[in-house]
C-alpha cells in the first residue's frame, strides 16, 4: 500500500500485458533502442549479470562419502533455470565451505559414539567469475549406514545479485533454517526408526546366537570350549555391545530437546506422529523396556511389530552399500514439506532485490497501522506473518497475534520456557551435565550470549569473513555457531568437565560447550520448535533412577543448585563411563575422512583478514525494543492494542540505526528466545497454505488492478460507482454472463473497504433474490439476471431494496446510484491515467486509499470532533466543528465527506469491538435519490 | 382506485439510517416485549446481542406478557409469561433466562394474558378466564365461556377487566374473597353486545374510556366506569366520509379490508388500523379527522403513536411507515418518480406510480397523515414493532428476522463515546503525544 509507483519504478510483472504490446509502434527514428535485457523481463536497474543462469534458484547438494560433492536437485526443477551453470562445480565449491565436520563417532575416552546435534552453518559465498552468489546452508543428517552416522548436505540459494544475498541474509537464513529444521526433524524420526529396527535385528541375532551357544554348551560337557564356541561367544559379546551402543544412540536421538507443547493442536504433523509412534514403539520388551515408561509400553503393545532378521554383527563397509536418498533419509512427509518450503523460499525471493526490500518495508509499515490497515489490506496474511519477516518479527515481537499465542504457550505449565525450566521439565530431560552447568550459571550465560551476539554483529559490521582460497571473492559471513574452537568442545563433550574451569573459561568457550552439547541453547535456533514431538522426548529412566553420586563426579562440585535431575544426569554419564568396553566393530568409531579435516577451520576464522570488503547485510529491521518488557501485560484484543505504540516505533524507525537494532536483538536474544521459537512454531503451522495464499493474493491484485483499469477507461460513470463502494453502499453488478460479472466484481473489489479483519465483503456471484441481510454482509455483489420467473423475483427484490444499493447493469451498461460530486475518486480513477499495468494501478489505488485511511484515522481519533469539549457545549457546535474539520482540515468536498465518515465508522466498529465476538456488520444508508447513468 | 402513497428515496425526516438485522428465530417472530430500560426484546439487547434463547413451547406462542416485580426494594426480577397453542403458560425469569414454572392445566389455548400489576395478579384468557398470583397459584376462574374463547383483555378501573369474547364484550370484576387474604373471586358484571362481528382489538384510552374495534370495521368508544357506549364509528368506508369513493368499490370490499386490526390512542385521538388504511378518530369531535385509506399495500398489523406527533405502522406487505399528523395547509411533497425500474419493465412493476393518493377531502378532515418515511427491510409481513425513542425501533417479521432500526448519527456519536472510553481505558490516550 505504501509503495507508490513512483517509489518503485519497477513493478514485478512476469508477463507483459497486452496493452503494452498493442500500442502502435513509434516511427523508427524516434524509438529508443530497447534495453538489451528487456526480453528477459529484467529491469534496466538490474545489474547486468554475467551469470550463466537466468534466475535465482535453490540447489541442494550432498557431500557423498562415495562420490564426493554432488548436486541433488534444484528448485525450480527446471533445466532452463540453471542453464549452462556448472552445478557440479558449484556443488564442490559450496560443499567445500562446510566448516563444521560435526563430530560424531567415538570421542576419545568415551565409551559410546556420540551424536552431536550440530547447528547448521550459514555462509555466503560468491564466485564473481561465474557471476554466482549464494547463501549456503549446511546441515547434517543422520544415517545409520553412513560414515560417522552423518551425511553432510547443503542447501544453497544461488543468485546473480550479490546484494540480494547480502541484504536478505537474515531472511534467507531464517527461511532456510526452517526448511532445514523440517528436514532434520524428519531425519531424526527416520533415524530413530532405523535404529529401532536395527536394535530388533540385533536382539534377534543375540537370541539366536545365545541359543546356539547354549546348544553348544550342552552338546559339549567336556569343560573346555571349542574355538567355535569361543567364536560364538565373541560374536555374542559384540552383538551385545552393539545393542548397547545402538540403544544409546536411540536414547540420544530421542532426547533431542523439543521445546514444544505436547498438545495435539500444536502438532502440524499430527497423523505422521501417530504413525511414527506406532513404528517406534514396537518391540517393547527389549528395545524399550528400560527406556520407555510402562504406559507407553502398553500403548504400543498392540502395534504390529517389525519382523527382525538375523544380521551380522559387523556392518558392511561403506562403499559396499547404496547410500540412502534424501527422501529415504527423511520421512517422505517431511521431505515434501521441506520441498514445499523451499519452493516457497524460491518464490518469495524471486525478483529484484529492490522489490523485495520495498515490499518488506511497506509490509512492516503496514503492520504498524493496526487501526486502519484492515480497511483496504488483506491483513490475514499480515497476521500470518510474511515469510521473510518471520525471524525478525519474532525478535521484534511485533505480531501480537503470535505473541498472544506465545503467551498462551508460556502460561501453560508444560512449556519449556527457558533453560532454567529444563530442570523441572519432565519432557526434556537433560542428558548431559554441561547443560546443567550452564543452568547453574545462567545469569552468566545470559551475559555471555549477549556478548557474543554483539560480537557476531560486530563481525558482520567489520566485514571480516572467512574465506576460501580460490582467488575469487568468497565470503563467509560470521555464523554464530561457527565462531569457536572445535577442539575445546570436543573434549568437553566427551569428558565430564568440572564446572569451575568452565566458569573461568572464556565466554566463547562456555557458549560453545552449550551449543556443541546435545542440548542446544535456545536462542541460537529460532526455528527449532517446529519439530513435532514425534519421538518420545523424555526418558523417564533418567529420572526414575535413584540419585547416585559417583566419586568421580564428586570432583565436579556441583553447587546446591543441582537438583535431582541433575544428579540423574551425572549418574547417567557416570554409568556410561563405567561401561567402557571393547572397541566397536562397526563404523561407529570411524575417523572423519581426511579431506574434510582442513575445512572445519574455515568457518572458525571470522577474524581473518580477507582484504575483501563487503557491505554487510543491512536488511530492514523491525525494531520494537520497548515491547520486550510488555508481553506480560499484553492486551489481549486486536486493534490498536498496546502493541501498537506507533509513536515509539516511528521514532525508532527514524533513528533506525543498526545500533538500536543490535541492542534490541541482544536484549531479546536469550530471554525472549522462547518467544521466537514459539512464534516460529505458531507461524509454521501451515507454512505452505499461508504462503500460497500470499501468492494468490499477489496474482489477484494484479488481475484486479488490470480489470479496474479497464473498467475506469470503459465506463464514464466509474466515479459514482466507486463512490458507492467507498461510502459503503452496496454495489450490485447485474448481468447475464457470469464471467463478465465476475470480472467486473474483481475489478471493483479493490475499492471495497473491509468491515473487519476477515475476508472482503464481496460476493462474486449470486443467483437468488437478495435480502436485506445480504446488504449488511456484502458490499459488492455480482448478481445473475435471468428471464425466468425466478429472475423476476430477483429483480423485484432489487427494486424493493433499491434504496440500499447501487446497480451496475453489465448488459445494458447503465448504473443507477446516487450522485457523486467529490474530487477524491477522480484522482483514484482517472480514465486518462497513464498507468498501463494492473499492478501499478493497484499500487496507485492503494496509495490513495492509504491517504484516505489516514484521514479517516485522524477524523476518528480526534476527540473534540465527536464529543463536546465541555459539558455545556451544544451538540450543534460539535457538528459544526466536525464538518469544518472535514471540509477545511481534510480538504474534503461534497460526497467525499461521506466516504471518510463511513471509513471512520468502520474504524470505530473495529476498535470498539470486543475481542471475543466478531464485528456485527451494520448497514448504514442514506435517503438520497439515485440517478441513472448511461454510456 | 387509489394506490398507495409513496415517498421515494429522499426522506429527510426519516431518522433511521442504520439497521442491524438480528437473526435468531427460526420461524415467524410475532411478539416483541420491552423488558426494561436497557433491555429490549425477549432475547436481544439494543446491540443485538442475544441474551437468552427460551425454549419450552411446542407450538406457536399466542400471547406474551411481562410481569414486573411489584416490590421496589427487591432487585429487579422480571418475569415473562408466555402462552402457547400447546395449552401451556410458561413463566420465565428474565435475568437468568430460565424457566421458572410451567402451567399446563388449561383446557384450551390461552389467547391473551394480562398482568394486573396493581393487584399483583395476572389473568389468562382462553375458553375461560383464570386469575393467578405471582406464585402461580390459581386464585379463581370463571365458568366455561365459549369455545372460541377470550381474544382480548383489557384492564379497567375498579378492579374490572373487559374481555372480548367473540362479538361480545364481557366485563368482569375481581372481588377479594372474604375468607382468605389473598384470594380473589371473579364475577361477571356485564355483557355488551353492540358489535356486529368479532371484536379484534380492545384498547384502553384512559381511565375513563376504552375502545373496541371489530372485524367489520366498527369502532366503539366505551365509558370505562359504567360501560356505556359513548360513541361509535360504524363504517369507515362510509361514503359520507369519503364522497369520492365509488359505491361499486365499496361493494367489492371484503370484510378483511375493513377489519379493525389494531388500535392505539393518545389522549385526544384513537388511531385505528383498518384494513390497509389508518384512521384517526378524535374523541372530542367524535369523528374521523384524518385518514390514509391505503396506507400500505396490504393489511396494517400494528400501529403506534410516537410522542412527536408521529405514527408508525407496519403491515403485511413487509414495510414500516412513519406518518406525521399535520394540519392541512400545504400539499405534501410530490413523490419522487422511480423511473429506473419501470424502465426495465419487469412484470410486477411497482404500484408506486406517480399519482399518489392525495384524495383528501376539503370539508371533513382538517388534518392529514403525511408519509415522512418508510423502512424497507423485511421480506415478509411485519408483525409488530417496538419503539425505543431515540435508541431506535425494533421490528419483527414473518421472515424470521428482527431488524433494529437506528439513527445513524446518534449511533455514530455513541460509538465515538465508546471509542474514547476504550482508548482511555487502554491508556492509549496517555501514551500519545
Amino acid at each position: 500500500m505504501i509503495s507508490a509507483p513512483d517509489v518503485v519504478a519497477f513493478t514485478r510483472e512476469e508477463e507483459l500485458e497486452d496493452e503494452l504490446c498493442s500500442e502502435p509502434p513509434l516511427p523508427e527514428e524516434y524509438s529508443v533502442p530497447l534495453f538489451p535485457f528487456a526480453s528477459h523481463g529484467v529491469n534496466p536497474w538490474a545489474k547486468v549479470a554475467s551469470s550463466k543462469f537466468t534466475r535465482d534458484f535453490i540447489l541442494i547438494s550432498e557431500f557423498s562419502e562415495q562420490v564426493g560433492p554432488q548436486p541433488l536437485l534444484t528448485i525450480p526443477d527446471d533445466a532452463k533455470v540453471s542453464g549452462t551453470f556448472d552445478l557440479n562445480y558449484f556443488s564442490l565449491r559450496i560443499m567445500s565451505v562446510d566448516y563444521q565436520a560435526s563430530f560424531v563417532g567415538h570421542p576419545p575416552g568415551s565409551a559410546y559414539p556420540k551424536l552431536n546435534f550440530v547447528e547448521d552453518s550459514k555462509v555466503v559465498l560468491g564466485d564473481s567469475k561465474e557471476g554466482a552468489f549464494a547463501y549456503v546452508h549446511h546441515l547434517t543428517l543422520y544415517d545409520l549406514e553412513a560414515r560417522g552416522f552423518v551425511r553432510p548436505f547443503c542447501m544453497a540459494y544461488i543468485s546473480a545479485d550479490e546484494h540480494k544475498i547480502m541484504q536478505q541474509f537474515q531472511e534467507l537464513s531464517a527461511e532456510f533454517s526452517k526448511a532445514s529444521e523440517c528436514l532434520k526433524t524428519g531425519n531424526r524420526k527416520a533415524f530413530a526408526n532405523e535404529l529401532e529396527k536395527k536394535l530388533k535385528d540385533l536382539d534377534y541375532t543375540r537370541t539366536v546366537l545365545h541359543n546356539e551357544t547354549e546348544i553348544q554348551k550342552k552338546a559339549n560337557d567336556k569343560g573346555y570350549y571349542t574355538t567355535q564356541a569361543i567364536e560364538k561367544a565373541n560374536e555374542l559379546a559384540s552383538v551385545e555391545k552393539s545393542i548397547i551402543e545402538h540403544q544409546d544412540l536411540l536414547k540420544q536421538i530421542r532426547s533431542y530437546p523439543y521445546r514444544k507443547l505436547k498438545g495435539s493442536d500444536f502438532h502440524p504433523y499430527e497423523p505422521e506422529c501417530a504413525l511414527d509412534q506406532a513404528n517406534t514403539g514396537c518391540d517393547q520388551d527389549l528395545t524399550t523396556s528400560d527406556l520407555a515408561e510402562p504406559g507407553e509400553t502398553q500403548l504400543y503393545a498392540h502395534v504390529p511389530s517389525y519382523t527382525p532378521k538375523l544380521i551380522k554383527a559387523k556392518s558392511a563397509k561403506c562403499f559396499d552399500k547404496k547410500l540412502k536418498t534424501l527422501e529415504e533419509l527423511c520421512d517422505i512427509y517431511f521431505f515434501t514439506q521441506t520441498l514445499d518450503q523451499l519452493h516457497q523460499i524460491e518464490r518469495t525471493f524471486r525478483g529484484d532485490v529492490c522489490y523485495l526490500l520495498t515490499d518488506q518495508i511497506s509490509r512492516a509499515l503496514l503492520k504498524q497501522q493496526r487501526v486502519t490497515n484492515f480497511l483496504f489490506e488483506d491483513v490475514s496474511f499480515l497476521d500470518e506473518k510474511p515469510p521473510e519477516k518471520q525471524y525478525r518479527g519474532c525478535q521484534g515481537l511485533s505480531q501480537d497475534a503470535v505473541d498472544r499465542k506465545c503467551l498462551e504457550e508460556s502460561s501453560t505449565p508444560k512449556v519449556v520456557i527457558s533453560l532454567g525450566s529444563y530442570k523441572s521439565s519432565v519432557e526434556c530431560v537433560p542428558i548431559k551435565m554441561e547443560q546443567e552447568i550452564e543452568d547453574s550459571q545462567e545469569p552468566k550465560m545470559t551475559e555471555s550470549v549477549t556478548f557474543e551476539h554483539q560480537e557476531n554483529l560486530d563481525y558482520l559490521d567489520a566485514d571480516i569473513k572467512g574465506s576460501i582460497s580460490s582467488g575469487e571473492s568468497i565470503e563467509v559471513l560470521g555464523t554464530e555457531k561457527s565462531a569457536s574452537g572445535l577442539t575445546k568442545s570436543e573434549s568437553q563433550a566427551s569428558l565430564p568437565v568440572s564446572p569451575s574451569p568452565q566458569v573461568g573459561r572464556s565466554k566463547v568457550g562456555s557458549r560453545r560447550t552449550v551449543s556443541e552439547d546435545s542440548i542446544e541453547v535456545l536462542s541460537t535456533c529460532p526455528s527449532e520448535s517446529l519439530i513435532p514431538e514425534d519421538f518420545k522426548a523424555s526418558y523417564p529412566s533418567a529420572i526414575n533412577e535413584e540419585p547416585y553420586v559417583d566419586d568421580e563426579e564428586g570432583g565436579l562440585r556441583f553447587t546446591p543448585k543441582l537438583n535431582p535431575d541433575n544428579a540423574d544426569e551425572q549418574e547417567d554419564i557416570s554409568k556410561q563411563e563405567n561401561l567402557v568396553q571393547v572397541d566397536s566393530a562397526c563404523c561407529i568409531g570411524k575417523e572423519s575422512p581426511n579431506f574434510l579435516e582442513p575445512l572445519p577451520d574455515l568457518g572458525q576464522k571470522p577474524c581473518d583478514e580477507d582484504g575483501v570488503v563487503r557491505i554487510p547485510p543491512q536488511p530492514y529491521r523491525q525494531v520494537e525494543p520497548g515491547l520486550r518488557g510488555s508481553f506480560g501485560g499484553f492486551p489481549s484484543h486486536d486493534g490498536i492494542s498496546g502493541g501498537l505504540l506507533p509513536y515509539e516505533l516511528d521514532s525508532r524507525y527514524l533513528t533506525g540505526s543498526r545500533e538500536v537494532s543490535k541492542n534490541s536483538l541482544d536484549e531479546c536474544s536469550d530471554s525472549t528466545s522462547y518467544i521466537s521459537s514459539a512464534a516460529s512454531t505458531c507461524s509454521d503451522r501451515t507454512p505452505s497454505p499461508a504462503h500460497l495464499a500470499c501468492q494468490a493474493a499477489e496474482r489477484h491484485k494484479k488481475k484486479a488492478g488490470q480489470n479496474a483499469l479497464r473498467f475506469i477507461r470503459q465506463y464514464p460513470f466509474a466515479h459514482p460507482a466507486i463512490y458507492s463502494l467507498l461510502s459503503g453502499r452496496t454495489l450490485i453488478v447485474l448481468g447475464e454472463e457470469e464471467a463478465i460479472v465476475k470480472k467486473l466484481v474483481t475489478a471493483l473489489s479493490i475499492f471495497v473497504p473491509n468491515c473487519g479483519i476477515y475476508a472482503k465483503p464481496v460476493k462474486h456471484w449470486v443467483t437468488s433474490p437478495l435480502h436485506v441481510v445480504d446488504f449488511q454482509k456484502w458490499k459488492l455483489i455480482g448478481l445473475q439476471r435471468t428471464v425466468s420467473p425466478a429472475g423476476v423475483n430477483v429483480l423485484h427484490a432489487l427494486s424493493r431494496y433499491s434504496r440500499y444499493v447501487s446497480i451496475l447493469d453489465a448488459d445494458s451498461k447503465t448504473l443507477r446510484c446516487p450522485l457523486y460530486k467529490g474530487t477524491l475518486v477522480s484522482r483514484l480513477a482517472d480514465h486518462r491515467t497513464q498507468i498501463k499495468r494492473g499492478s501499478t494501478y493497484y499500487m496507485h489505488v492503494q496509495s490513495i486509499l492509504t491517504q484516505l485511511c489516514s484521514k479517516a484515522f485522524l477524523f476518528t481519533f480526534c476527540h473534540h470532533l465527536h464529543l463536546p469539549i465541555s459539558e455545556r457545549e451544544p451538540e450543534e457546535s460539535v457538528v459544526n466543528r466536525r464538518m469544518n474539520f472535514l471540509k477545511l482540515q481534510l480538504g474534503l468536498a461534497n460526497e467525499d465527506i461521506k466516504i471518510v465518515q463511513y471509513l471512520a465508522e468502520l474504524l470505530k466498529l473495529q476498535y470498539i469491538q470486543e475481542p471475543g465476538q466478531g464485528v456485527n456488520p451494520l448497514l448504514r444508508f442514506d435517503y438520497v435519490p439515485s440517478f441513472l447513468y448511461k454510456i | 382506485k387509489s394506490s398507495v402513497q409513496t415517498i421515494g428515496e429522499e426522506q429527510i425526516q426519516n431518522p433511521y439510517t442504520e439497521l442491524l438485522v438480528l437473526k435468531g428465530h427460526q420461524d415467524i417472530v410475532r411478539f416483541l416485549v420491552q423488558i426494561d430500560d436497557c433491555r429490549y426484546e425477549i432475547a436481544f439487547q439494543i446491540t443485538g446481542e442475544k441474551l437468552f434463547e427460551l425454549h419450552g413451547h411446542t407450538h406457536k406462542i399466542t400471547a406474551i406478557a411481562l410481569f414486573s416485580s411489584s416490590d421496589v426494594s427487591e432487585e429487579k426480577n422480571h418475569l415473562i409469561l408466555t402462552a402457547s397453542a400447546d395449552r401451556t403458560v410458561i413463566v420465565w425469569d428474565c435475568t437468568s433466562g430460565r424457566q421458572v414454572q410451567k402451567v399446563s392445566c388449561f383446557h384450551s389455548t390461552v389467547k391473551c394474558l394480562t398482568v394486573l400489576q396493581r393487584l399483583d395478579v395476572w389473568l389468562s384468557g382462553g375458553s375461560d378466564l383464570c386469575v393467578w398470583n405471582r406464585k402461580l397459584d390459581l386464585l379463581c376462574k370463571t365458568s366455561h365461556l365459549t369455545d372460541a374463547g377470550i381474544s382480548a383483555l383489557v384492564e379497567l378501573p375498579k378492579n374490572c377487566v373487559a374481555a372480548a369474547v367473540g362479538r361480545e364484550l364481557i366485563i368482569f370484576r375481581l372481588v377479594a374473597s372474604n375468607d382468605e387474604s389473598e384470594g380473589w373471586n371473579v364475577l361477571e358484571v356485564k355483557r355488551l353486545v353492540d358489535h356486529q362481528d368479532n371484536i379484534l382489538s380492545l384498547v384502553s384510552v384512559n381511565d375513563l374510556t376504552f375502545v373496541t374495534g371489530s372485524h367489520v370495521g366498527e369502532l366503539i368508544v366505551w365509558d370505562a366506569l359504567d360501560w356505556t357506549k359513548q360513541a361509535s364509528e360504524c363504517n369507515f368506508w362510509d361514503s359520507s366520509i369519503h364522497p369520492d369513493v365509488q359505491p361499486e368499490i365499496k361493494l367489492s370490499q371484503s370484510p378483511n379490508e375493513t377489519s379493525v386490526q389494531h388500535l392505539t390512542s393518545d389522549e385526544e385521538c384513537v388511531f385505528a388500523a383498518v384494513g390497509k388504511g389508518i384512521y384517526v378518530y378524535n374523541l372530542q369531535m367524535k369523528r374521523v379527522i384524518a385518514c390514509q385509506r391505503t396506507a400500505h399495500d396490504s393489511s396494517v398489523l400494528h400501529i403506534e403513536r410516537l410522542p412527536n406527533r408521529q405514527l408508525i405502522s407496519c403491515s403485511e406487505d413487509g414495510s414500516v411507515r412513519i406518518w406525521e399528523l399535520r394540519e392541512k395547509q400545504q400539499l405534501p411533497a410530490e413523490p419522487v418518480p422511480t423511473g429506473f425500474f419501470s424502465m426495465w419493465g419487469f412484470g410486477r412493476a411497482n404500484k408506486q406510480a406517480n399519482q399518489a393518493a392525495k384524495k383528501m377531502q376539503e370539508n371533513t378532515p382538517v388534518y392529514f397523515l403525511e408519509l415522512v418515511g418508510d423502512l424497507i427491510g423485511h421480506s415478509s409481513a411485519v408483525q409488530m414493532f417496538l419503539y425505543f425513542g431515540e435508541l431506535g425501533l425494533a421490528t419483527c417479521s414473518a421472515d424470521h428476522l428482527i431488524i433494529l432500526w437506528k439513527d445513524g448519527e446518534h449511533e455514530s456519536r455513541l460509538r465515538s463515546l465508546t471509542l474514547f472510553q476504550k482508548l482511555a481505558q487502554n491508556g492509549d490516550l496517555q501514551l500519545k503525544f
